[in-house]
């Protein structure tokens, strides 16, 4: 039994140490945003937030997570209340199955976090670990433009662009 | 004080001297310009030559920026003594080698010394290149003057005085360079020879496994003992190496040929763009290369089975900080049934888990291996997000102990926050190579 | 016949106590039909014609319902906009329910491209009908005549400003009634809701973490399974000692049937972990008998084939002045859906239920009954969407893989995932294909001849047969895998577009159908016509070379259809293609043109592709397409499915091939199976579509696939002078032949 905070709430886990995080979040926590995508570090659908970085939580094994902070897509905001970066990719309608879009939107949250104005080579960079099947990239690529846009705006109106 | 005077007046003469005999050691004239030659004007076999001595020479590697284009320079290459940036080889006639003749190159290659004769810093590495014939030089001409020209201007030098002054480079010239062109050891086969004359010219294996001394030049009696560069650490390729399993004339065949080695694991780090580059060369002289490392490796040593027979690890104590780290983040990969390249390597394999510092070790798990874009390529997701020093550092003992036979490394915990440091650096710069492991022959781990 | 509609036109006539609808706008939206005696009405009407069978109104409100599925290509969007537009409702006020045994009618697979002809166009005219016979209704009520009345969100209104609501209106059976043949559709220039870039309604979920794929299906009570396949094709489990493996923590259950072996744990790892266990306990006898990949070609060719002259027309042997000869090849190449399939199965009542992402809940249905040996009725699958699939992917035999294991633990809900690489090495991958061509130009520099030649097996090994899937064939008392079919044309299969849409006074096709099928197959999106086009259009590229003439003047010089036309001059125009023009130095222009499956949307991309002479790594710099898909439904869902098509085959088209040795599958992860990584997305893409008020929908999910794979191959022989054939052009093909 461990203690872990994911998305601002501590949460008692009971599940081995070795447990990716990646299955505490959907089966212990019944978290849908990170996915399975290939258990094996390869693909990034199953990226989430941990003290800031983006991390592949199918490769984090609860051990390494001890007094560390855990981030997923649900943390970020809801359909009512979309974080930035959900709104930037609902107006880009950034998605075609978006099995990968958890993965990718967690990716760019992280890089917006460190770097609120990434350039174009940035963005790719940074999301070049993370693999979309669809051929959404350049819709992918505009919206985390645009939430970068957005989180400067929200900024200035004094509203928080990060995670709550 | 008129003691002073004296002595202030004999180290005038003497500086005054020194500089008219060093201004006659370092004086070079300036080789004419010539028009840029028609790209046709070359011999297409001889480009073709040249595009491999090219390969072999890894040339696109420190001539290249990372995102730049082929031989356009502007790779930044730190120094004890500051950062050098490589120069622009393309031919294009202002920023590039367009308006050198073929004895203005080769007179680089061999004496390090451009154009207009100003003296070129040993990054570039005259002192092996001096060794290559002069047909393989005129091939590497005809190669380089047939891409396409780039205008890139060289970027400045970040030099700290004295070593800003060219002249002084003649000075290391005189006491490391030696000249002329390889010799032939009768001796030896013709393709050990061809060997030799790779490895210790083009190639120029020892710029980074032989140790340097204080003046940045190679240890003549330290050949291929192993070398710190950069943040990486290459290995000993000698008979001290590391290598858990001896090395073998077809081990470092494949290794070179194909980027992996099912004893040895894969290429990573600069090594990885070395093994790229020998993919496309006739298979001719990675062979000869291999025979020639073969027998600088020497026979294996007593006692150095290694681990597929001997079973050498160490019982590590389960209970150890780290086990639970390696059980949970890496044995997935690195205890899968999968053959090489695209699987963990066994770790009682790994030549960085019984190098003699854990810097590849460690740079390895932070970064991880990044897929080369578009083709088959070993992937290992970084872990520098998800580790923390000290769980680096508890994996890491663990990993020794575990895996190795050697005895504890000292000062880990250092060696993780300069790691952890270079890492963010390296990700930057890498360029990640252009070609991905070949030979996909199916050999299971031992 | 295409002409605008207008309201006054509309009549609706009462007669012997039921509706009848009479219809002023014949052709219409009218899907092209066989020229059957009885003409039927449009779409999937045809073979589903109650009405209520498509659009019910009732208390809950207003629900369309499609027997075809999302995929990720906006469909569930865009059937609501439909039906939102011809019942003159807001676009919020329709729900729609996609694919469910008990619940739509059977349009088979979402397939083909078919989704919006088939499936939209019986929205489209149901609606219509549904909205006529409300009105018709509401002029009874009022005793107005049904031409004086309007609507408006969801009510009919009176001259006067009654009003009455479609759900007063609605009593009993009253849509019970099967479709006319025609309908009184809305004029396309009064669309409020149809032909708008409205959101996709699926995607607030997809980026928030809401529940949105089988995947997330969390039942009450769910074990998680994994499956432990077989290292090969044709492998036979020898010795598997499951005693152990059933004492690990959480573990349920061990199921073996024959070859078929999977574990049941509490909690997913826990399910993984006793994978792996199984795994390594499980013994088994493999064959060696996978076919040379390095001599693809050749084993193609050289398999037993069926052959048909597919087109003919004048004299094949009839040859021009100059001639040319060429062959193209492509491997097998992979879904690969970044999800793993996945599926829910329960058997309770001695129904089994599968929750599913398979393009056609019908045909699995039967597929699945076959294997459980139990009749259709005994078993219920609805589709819960996956990850893309782009064609038959895992999704069928992980529902099958979820059945066969369900029903060894009733009661209990089990969920199965594969595991990434049982979906790399087990997927039915998209046949390896060659195709020759020889042509010729006469005088003028016109193409008199055209022979063309494709070898391939079948495009679908799709169930209905339960032999099609793995855990069938897997099983003890295993099912035969049946025998493999040729798609007809007009669609066609491994000679989808094989017949070319341009005109040439001699041509000669044949199809060389391959029966047998050495490594597992079906339907990848695009089928044959993935490589029949990249095929045709790269030596449509030859030819023209050989001709002296511009790429899309030489094709222009060989199309009639205006449509066609268009679609070219329109793609030529917005990327500035000029007759002559170079690109820049490393860099070529590309174009290509189909129409898909010739009777689909057309669709014509020109592209620039950059090339590293030193490394001869390739890079699509920017593409510009032009599409006519008929009537627009949502632009921005198809300009994103266009957009798509072209990035994930400029993938297959530069990297993409399943490799494997005489034994075992080698391509099983991203890591041996490479595909595009942002690095190598291009700078833009634009999307120009050329809406067709009025006209019958055409499918686009595939169109741009064999147009894409042409104009960067083209591209690619226009900056480096070499022209590559043989499929993928990777990087080190083709800096093999800028050195040769």
């Amino acid at each position: 039994m461990m203690t872990l905070k994911i998305n601002g709430h501590d949460h008692e886990i009971d599940a081995d140490p070795d447990t990716p995080l990646l299955y505490v979040l959907r089966d212990d926590l019944k978290l849908n945003a990170a996915k399975f995508g290939c258990g094996l570090g390869q693909c990034g659908a199953c990226t989430v937030i941990v003290d800031g970085r983006a991390v592949l939580s199918c490769v984090t094994p609860l051990v390494l997570l001890k007094d560390k902070e855990v981030t997923t897509l649900e943390g970020l905001g809801t359909v009512d209340k979309p974080a930035p970066i959900q709104r930037a990719f609902m107006e880009e309608q950034a998605a075609q199955c978006g099995y990968c879009i958890a993965g990718m939107m967690m990716r760019a949250q992280a890089l917006l976090q460190r770097n609120p104005k990434p350039t174009d080579a940035q963005i790719r960079e940074e999301l070049q670990t993370n693999l979309c099947r669809c051929g959404t990239h350049m819709r992918i690529l505009r919206a985390v433009h645009r939430a970068a846009h957005l989180m400067d705006t929200a900024e200035l109106t004094n509203e928080k662009g990060s995670p709550r | 004080m008129s003691k002073l005077r004296v002595l202030a007046a004999i180290a005038f003469v003497v500086v005054i001297a020194a500089a008219i005999a060093a201004f006659a050691i370092a004086w070079r004239p300036v080789i004419a310009a010539i028009e840029p030659p028609a790209p046709q004007s070359f011999d297409r076999a001889l480009v073709k030559r040249g595009r491999d001595l090219a390969a072999i020479g890894n040339c696109n590697d420190c001539h290249t920026a990372p995102g730049g284009k082929a031989f356009a320079g502007g790779l930044p290459v730190p120094t004890p003594f500051g950062t050098v940036y490589s120069s622009n080889i393309t031919p294009d006639p202002d920023s590039g080698i367009g308006r050198w003749s073929e004895a203005a190159f080769r007179r680089a290659m061999r004496f390090g010394v451009d154009r207009a004769g100003h003296h070129l810093y040993p990054t570039f590495p005259y002192d092996h290149f001096t060794n290559v014939t002069d047909e393989d030089d005129r091939a590497l001409y005809a190669f380089l003057m047939t891409r396409p020209a780039v205008r890139a201007t060289d970027h400045p030098n970040e030099l700290s005085f004295p070593f800003n002054q060219r002249f002084i480079i003649a000075g290391w010239k005189l006491l490391f360079l030696k000249g002329g062109t390889y010799k032939v050891d009768r001796s030896q086969s013709a393709e050990w020879n061809r060997g030799a004359y790779l490895v210790d010219g083009l190639a120029h294996c020892g710029a980074c496994h032989t140790p340097r001394n204080g003046l940045g030049a190679e240890e003549a009696n330290a050949s291929f003992s192993g070398a710190n560069v950069e943040n990486w650490h290459a290995y000993a390729i000698n008979a001290q190496s590391h290598a858990p399993v001896p090395w073998t004339q077809d081990a470092l065949f494949h290794y070179l040929r194909d980027g992996w080695d099912a004893d040895h694991g894969t290429a990573r780090g600069p090594m990885a763009e070395v093994t790229a580059n020998l993919s496309s060369v006739p298979e001719s002289d990675v062979r000869a290369i291999a025979l020639y490392m073969a027998s600088v490796f020497g026979p294996p040593p007593q006692g150095r089975d290694g681990p597929a027979k001997g079973n050498g690890a160490q019982a590590a104590a389960a209970d150890q900080p780290g086990a639970a780290i390696y059980q949970a983040a890496c044995a997935t990969c690195h205890e899968s049934d999968r053959p090489l390249p695209y699987s963990g390597i066994d770790l009682r394999l790994s030549t960085a888990l019984s190098a003699p510092d854990p810097r590849n070790a460690a740079n390895v798990i932070l970064s991880g291996i990044r897929p080369v874009s578009g083709e088959r390529s070993p992937i290992m997701p970084g872990f520098a997000n998800s580790m923390t020093d000290d769980q680096l550092v508890a994996l890491l003992q663990y990993l020794r102990s575990r895996f190795s036979t050697r005895p504890p490394w000292s000062g880990v915990d250092q060696a993780v926050r300069n790691a952890r440091q270079t890492e963010t650096v390296a990700l930057k710069t890498s360029r990640g190579s252009d070609s991905a492991p070949g030979g996909l022959k199916q050999r299971d781990k031992p | 016949m295409n002409g605008p509609i207008h309201p006054d036109r509309r009549q609706v006539l009462a007669s012997g106590g039921a509706l009848i609808v009479s219809f002023a706008l014949p052709g219409a939206f009218a899907q092209e039909q066989g020229a059957s005696a009885a003409p039927k009405p449009p779409g999937s009407l045809a073979k589903s014609p109650y009405l209520d069978a498509w659009i019910r109104i009732d208390a809950s409100g207003i629900t369309a319902f499609t027997g075809k599925v999302e995929l990720g290509q906006g469909f569930k969007t865009a059937f609501q906009q439909i039906a939102a537009e011809e019942l003159d409702v807001p676009f919020e006020a329709v729900k729609v329910v996609t694919a469910d045994t008990s619940r739509t009618s059977n349009e088979g697979y979402t397939a083909g491209s078919h989704s919006m002809q088939d499936s939209g166009t019986a929205i489209l005219n149901a609606a219509a009908q549904v909205r006529a016979l409300l009105i018709a209704e509401a002029a009874r009520r009022f005793d107005v005549p049904a031409e004086n009345l309007r609507t408006e969100s969801g009510a009919v209104i009176a001259p006067d400003g009654r009003r009455l609501s479609y759900g007063d209106l609605v009593a009993g059976d009253m849509l019970h009634v099967e479709a006319q043949v025609k309908s009184n559709l809305k004029n396309p220039a009064s669309y409020k809701v149809m032909g708008h870039p409205v959101p996709r309604v699926d995607i607030p979920a997809k980026v928030t973490g809401g529940a949105a794929y089988v995947q997330d299906m969390r039942l009450p009570g769910m074990l998680h399974a994994r499956l432990v396949r077989p290292p090969s094709y044709g492998a036979q489990l020898t010795e598997c000692d499951a005693a152990s493996v059933e004492k690990l923590p959480g573990v349920v259950k061990v199921v073996r049937s024959g070859n078929f072996l999977a574990v049941v744990a509490q909690k997913e790892f826990q399910a993984i972990k006793a994978m792996r266990a199984l795994s390594a306990a499980a013994k088994w006898k493999e064959t060696a008998q996978l076919p040379n990949q390095h001599d693809l070609p050749h084993v193609v060719t050289s398999l037993p084939s069926r052959d048909s002259v597919i087109f003919e027309v004048g004299d094949p042997a009839e040859t021009g002045k100059k001639t040319l000869e060429a062959s193209y090849t492509r491997p097998y190449q992979s879904h690969g859906s970044i999800g793993p399939s996945c599926a829910v199965a329960q058997l309770s009542g001695g129904v089994m239920t599968v929750w599913t992402h398979t393009q056609g809940v019908y045909p699995d249905r039967a597929g699945i009954a076959e294997m459980l040996r139990v009749p259709p009725a005994n078993v219920h699958l609805i589709h819960v969407e996956g990850s893309g699939c782009y064609g038959h992917n895992g999704a069928d035999d992980a529902a099958a893989d979820a059945a066969l294991i369900a029903r060894e633990l009733p009661g209990k809900p089990v969920r199965v995932q594969w595991m990434r690489e049982q979906e790399h090495g087990w997927e039915p991958y998209g046949p390896a294909m060659v195709t020759r061509l020889k042509a010729s130009l006469d005088d003028s520099g016109a193409i008199a001849s055209w022979n063309f030649e494709v070898w391939s097996n079948t495009h679908s090994m799709r169930p209905g047969g339960g032999g099609c899937m793995l855990a069938a064939q897997l099983m003890a008392d295993p099912l035969a895998v049946p025998p493999a079919k040729p798609l007809p044309l007009p669609e066609g299969g491994g000679d989808r577009n094989a017949i070319p849409i341009y005109k040439f006074p001699n041509a000669h096709i044949v199809h060389h159908f391959i029966p047998s099928m050495p490594v597992r197959i079906s339907a990848m999106r695009g089928l044959g016509a993935y490589h029949n086009v990249f095929s045709i259009e790269s030596f449509m590229n030859e030819l023209a070379e050989l001709a002296g003439a511009d790429p899309v003047e030489f094709r222009l010089k060989h199309l009639d259809d205006p449509r066609a036309r268009e679609v070219v001059e329109k793609a030529a125009k917005e990327f500035g293609w000029q007759k002559g023009q170079k690109a820049p130095e490393g860099r070529g222009y590309g174009f290509a043109f189909a129409r898909y499956k010739n009777l689909a949307a057309y669709c014509a991309i020109a592209s620039e592709v950059e090339v590293d002479r030193e490394t001869g790594r390739p890079r699509l710099v920017r593409a510009v397409a032009a599409v006519d898909s008929g009537q627009v439904v949502n632009p921005d869902g198809l300009a994103n499915q266009v957009e798509g098509a072209i990035v994930q085959s400029t993938s297959w088209t530069l990297y993409e091939a399943v490799t494997f040795d005489q034994t075992r599958i080698t391509s099983i992860d991203w890591q041996t199976y490479p595909i595009l990584r942002f690095d190598a997305v291009p700078d833009k893409i634009d999307v120009h579509i050329i809406n067709r008020p009025g006209l019958p929908f055409l499918g686009s999910g595939e169109t741009g696939q064999g147009p894409a794979a042409a104009s960067v191959a083209n591209a690619i022989a226009d900056a480096t002078g070499k022209r590559l054939r043989d499929l993928p052009l990777t990087r080190k093909r083709i800096k093999d032949a800028i050195d040769a």
